[in-house]
């Protein structure tokens, strides 16, 4: 065929007809042949050299084997010696200016009862009659019957309160920040965050999914730093820096440091950087300020300056839950994106209830704040200069650390020290806790320390017999 | 009928989860389940589980409605835009216009422009007891929607058929709450501490052995919020390396504790025993991607009733599969516990299932129990390593004394620690007013999913506009529902949901149902095309125990 074809070449139009000729005229053979050698090219050209997926493919008993084979990791892992289970400490009875740990009436040093409005009668009062009109649940969420009119009426007074346009209430203080945060801040974005931040908002960051940079503790030129590098980020990729949204995450007085963040400067970052403030004021709600209204009050820092406030309604207002406030172009968002919000059972009534009449307590009666600022300025004077003992935070922080002086410098082995003392403590009945971690999950972990409340029950005896026990248990137990 | 879409990529809570495997019509595979099924180990009545798929022709109308609401959408945006219609929505300050913008324009499209108009619909405030029949502050609206004003009225006892209130509890009652008002008086509102420091006190200890003794199980621990006591417990069994294998109807706590985890996450088609078998048996012959190392735990996420599709958890099959492929089984009875069973002892008793073959029991109080919080049930080994590791029991305040003493009450009664026999008797009523409820639902004409003993009930309205004429005509009628749509369902799926309650007499439910009956014919909603069964002999129903 391949001759006849060479023969015919100089004949242009001739080739097909021959072609079909000769095609008609081969032998058989000839044919299949051909037809053979078309197909191996075809398959040359579409096959892979070799089958990855036949030599990885397990077979059904392989699968059994291997499904045989595997032994999971226990649930939780097996009790080890140095972790015994943790037995906690037992409250009967209110834990208010008294209050009975494992049998024993102490004087409270241990819960965040700033103002003493757990056992404040009028909030009882209140308490009581929302329970007689409502009930206990809420059974649904805000948005399917749980939007009670004491919810409204806590969110107008809250945001009266602060100042604010509005405030978002959640059933529950933990969820507020981590929430909060998620609810606006998503992947791609950057969220700047001091290194004490509470455990609350370290969930929030880990919700967003966001960019996280740290700060260390209160430095602002650290912060300066991490700004100024992401502005530079920025100018490189200026399309997706218009689309990245920056916060900065920090708390008024922070529970892991007692310390004060320093918000002026922070408002200057902020528009120098053009980043966006989010402030959790759970310790310092209700606490700082002429009024009550925290650290912005504090500082006499604008409102409107702070993009976002959250705090616990369950330290100073001794209830349960927690909210936010600022701008309603701000929070109204939360109240179709803040999963705690959405997602959770609203707040029983009751607990609203008490919340508002707490509020009210604290606007008739502003000097409480001063009462209770002199009282932690009193403690924090005198528990100066124990031996052994070092006082973090700053005067004015009703939530203060005694922390080691020297570490032994095993963990383990501080917190049994400081226990001892918190025991010791105990028996002559003043109540104090230790400050509890999760050691593991902490992004930073703050070093070991006793955890030391300041209320404005707290006579002055109460304080100096508890600095004086305290004094005692470290000349005594810190001797080594 | 394929042309509805993945279900799963569109819930919100789903967002992000990796979904290993979403051929369109798989879905739908999983839920023809039309048959009776049959518990495992039981001579229990057979459980019919029934996802009725609508004529065609709903489907199609409601993707033009969507279309229709769409289109205008981008029309008033553009009026917007060129300043025609007035812009009512809250503006960045002047200060900070030049920051990154807080929200897309794209972000809140659907709520600027689909939410707002029907948003009267959701979040009505109440003004009493959240019981049976509740009063209703009466709101208008003289912007479409973009703000609301109280008139000061009060819609008076309109029939609440929303209210997670499954057995009544949401009562006021003072002999009944006489133990409560007592402590809230000795104790005040909250607690000032976490369990961990200073806030453990002696009931949430007496509380948790009354909650294990319940379910039947070693130990127990009890958190102050629903919601976190999946998101900040899962952190604590799970972590990295490990595989969680999670329904794809999961609430949102149990996505977020997954998520919060670091474990990796892969979903299953809901309630479908195939797709989970085939993703356990993968999951532990091929091990992790890329290392290729085996998982250290596997854990199967599920719940007991789906709260928006009533469906039952197929818990005997999951906790065959779970033996078989040695995964872990986290049960979260957020809406079951307390509301099916012959004691209302949960999914697990349903079921006749061992508590024990149940690793992680979870549930809430705020719906059966008419209070606030969780609990996680299991093994001592379990509820000791959470006493030390759980977020909630380090980081968060103890449960309030007063709401703890309201389950210890609810518990005691549903037990009959109290010495009465008023806690069965709601069991017992649930269950009969959830069996006629929905007998006579199907009798309408109306499609509704799920399991016939599950009192979440939801009565599929479709199309957008009849699911916003249905709410607003029973609140017309003073009856007070749920209603869904999308991103809460899958798009073509909106639906109302009832929760019926053992506090609902059969009269309410009479006038509820006779309403529903106009309504439906009204706004042509009886979509189903079964011969509907013939009506069940009420005296039946109750014959519910398994021992008798």
């Amino acid at each position: 065929m391949f001759q006849e074809k060479n023969a015919m070449a100089s004949g242009q139009q001739w080739v097909l007809v021959e072609m079909v000729q000769a095609f008609y005229e081969a032998p058989a053979y000839h044919l299949i042949l051909e037809g053979i050698l078309i197909l191996w090219i075809i398959r040359l050209l579409f096959s892979k050299t070799y089958k990855l997926h036949e030599t990885y493919k397990l077979t059904e008993k392989e699968k059994e084997d291997l499904i045989e084979e595997w032994q999971p990791e226990p649930l939780v892992p097996p009790l080890s010696k140095d972790q015994p289970p943790l037995s906690y400490d037992v409250v009967t009875g209110p834990p208010s200016h008294k209050i009975i740990i494992n049998g024993k009436e102490c004087i409270n040093f241990a819960s965040f009862n700033f103002l003493g409005l757990l056992d404040n009668e009028r909030v009882k009062e209140k308490a009581l009659a929302s329970l007689k009109k409502y009930g206990v649940g809420t059974c649904g969420p805000r948005g399917f019957y749980g939007t009670f009119d004491v919810h409204l009426e806590l969110e107008s007074r809250l945001a009266k309160f602060m100042k604010t346009e509005e405030a978002i209430i959640y059933s529950y203080g933990f969820a507020t920040i981590a929430s909060a945060i998620p609810a606006y801040s998503k992947r791609g974005d950057i969220i700047f965050v001091d290194e004490a931040a509470c455990f609350s908002i370290q969930k929030g960051l880990q919700a967003s999914r966001s960019f996280i940079k740290y700060f260390k503790h209160n430095d602002m030129e650290d912060l300066e730093r991490l700004l100024k590098e992401q502005e530079l980020e920025d100018q490189k990729n200026p399309r997706k820096a218009r689309v990245t949204r920056k916060f900065i995450v920090v708390e008024g007085l922070y529970i892991n440091t007692a310390d004060i963040c320093p918000l002026p400067e922070l408002v200057k970052l902020k528009y120098k950087y053009k980043v966006r403030i989010f402030l959790e004021e759970s310790m310092s709600f209700g606490v700082l300020g002429e009024n009550g209204r925290g650290v912005t009050e504090h500082f006499g820092v604008n409102m409107d300056d702070i993009d976002l406030i959250s705090a616990n309604m369950e330290n100073a207002v001794a209830s349960i839950g927690g909210f936010c406030c600022g701008r309603s172009f701000v929070i109204d968002h939360q109240r179709l994106s803040g999963q705690g919000y959405c997602f959770s059972a609203s707040l029983p009534p009751m607990l609203a209830a008490a919340a508002i009449e707490a509020l009210n307590i604290m606007e008739e009666d502003p000097d409480i704040f001063t009462v209770l600022r002199e009282k932690c300025k009193h403690v924090y004077k005198a528990l100066q200069g124990i031996p052994g003992l070092k006082l973090a935070g700053v005067p004015f922080s009703p939530a203060l650390h005694l922390q080691l002086e020297r570490s032994s410098g095993s963990r383990v082995s501080d917190m049994q020290l400081l226990r001892s003392i918190v025991d010791h403590c105990l028996e002559r009945n003043v109540a104090l806790t230790l400050a509890r971690y999760l050691e593991k999950e902490e992004r930073f972990l703050p070093p070991p320390s006793i955890r030391l409340v300041v209320t404005i029950k707290q006579k002055d005896e109460d304080i100096q017999k508890a600095v004086s026990c305290i004094k005692e248990a470290a000349s005594v137990l810190l001797k080594q | 009928m394929t042309i509805i879409a993945a279900p799963g990529n569109l819930k919100p809570h789903l967002n992000g989860l990796k979904r290993e495997d979403s051929r369109k019509n798989a879905y739908q595979n999983g839920r023809e389940k039309h048959g009776p099924r049959v518990g495992v180990g039981s001579r229990q009545h057979s459980r019919q589980e029934a996802f009725e798929q609508p004529p065609m022709y709903v489907a199609v109308m409601t993707y033009v409605g969507y279309g229709i609401v769409t289109l205008f959408g981008y029309f008033r945006d553009f009026l917007r835009a060129v300043g025609i219609e007035k812009c009512n929505i809250a503006q960045e300050r002047e200060e900070q216009k030049d920051f990154t913008p807080l929200y897309q324009d794209f972000e809140n499209f659907y709520t600027r422009n689909l939410y707002m108009r029907v948003r009267d619909n959701w979040n009505r405030p109440i003004c009493s007891l959240p019981g049976p029949v509740f009063d209703l502050m009466e709101r208008v609206s003289d912007d479409y929607n973009w703000t609301f004003r109280f008139t000061g009225r009060t819609i008076h006892d309109v029939i609440n058929m929303g209210s997670y209130n499954y057995l009544g509890f949401a009562e006021n009652n003072a002999d009944f709450l006489k133990t409560v008002a007592d402590r809230l008086q000795q104790y005040g509102a909250g607690v000032c501490s976490t369990r961990q420091e200073s806030g453990n006190l002696k009931m949430h200890e007496e509380l948790e052995e009354l909650v294990a003794d319940f379910l039947g199980v070693e130990s127990s621990m009890t958190f102050g919020m629903g919601f976190a006591t999946n998101s900040m417990n899962i952190p604590a069994l799970v972590g990295k390396g490990c595989l969680i294998l999670s329904d794809e109807l999961n609430h949102t706590s149990l996505i977020l504790g997954a998520r919060l985890s670091g474990a990796t996450i892969r979903v299953f088609k809901h309630n479908n025993m195939l797709s989970l078998e085939k993703m356990l048996k993968e999951a532990v012959s091929s091990g992790q991607p890329r290392t290729h190392r085996p998982w250290k735990k596997i854990l199967i996420m599920v719940e007991g009733i789906y709260s928006m599709e009533g469906s039952l958890v197929q818990l005997p099959e999951i906790v065959a599969l779970k033996k078989k492929y040695k995964a872990y089984l986290y049960l979260d009875e957020a809406h079951s516990i307390g509301a099916v069973g012959p004691t209302g002892r949960g999914v697990t008793e349903l079921f006749s299932v061992n508590p024990a073959d149940v690793d992680v029991m979870m549930g809430t109080f705020t719906k059966s129990f008419g209070a606030a919080g969780g609990y996680i049930a299991g093994k001592k080994e379990l509820v000791d390593y959470l006493r030390r590791h759980s977020h909630s029991a380090v980081y968060a305040s103890a449960m309030s004394p007063a709401i703890t003493e309201q389950i210890i009450r609810a518990m005691k009664c549903i037990t009959g620690k109290d010495s009465s026999t008023e806690g069965i008797r709601r069991i017992r009523q649930l269950a009969e007013n959830t069996r006629y409820f929905r007998a006579r639902l199907k009798e309408l004409g109306f499609i509704i999913y799920g399991s016939d003993e599950s009192p979440v009930v939801p009565l599929l309205l479709y199309m957008p506009g009849k699911v916003v004429a249905f709410a607003r005509e029973m609140l017309a009628r003073k009856i007070g529902v749920v209603v869904v749509g999308f991103p809460a369902t899958p798009i073509a799926e909106a639906r109302a949901r009832f929760c019926v309650s053992a506090a609902h007499t059969r009269d309410m439910l009479d006038q509820v149902l006779h309403h529903l009956d106009e309504v439906g014919d009204g706004l042509c909603l009886k979509f189903s095309r079964r011969t509907p069964p013939s009506r069940p002999d009420p005296s039946e129903e109750t014959d519910f125990e398994p021992n008798s």
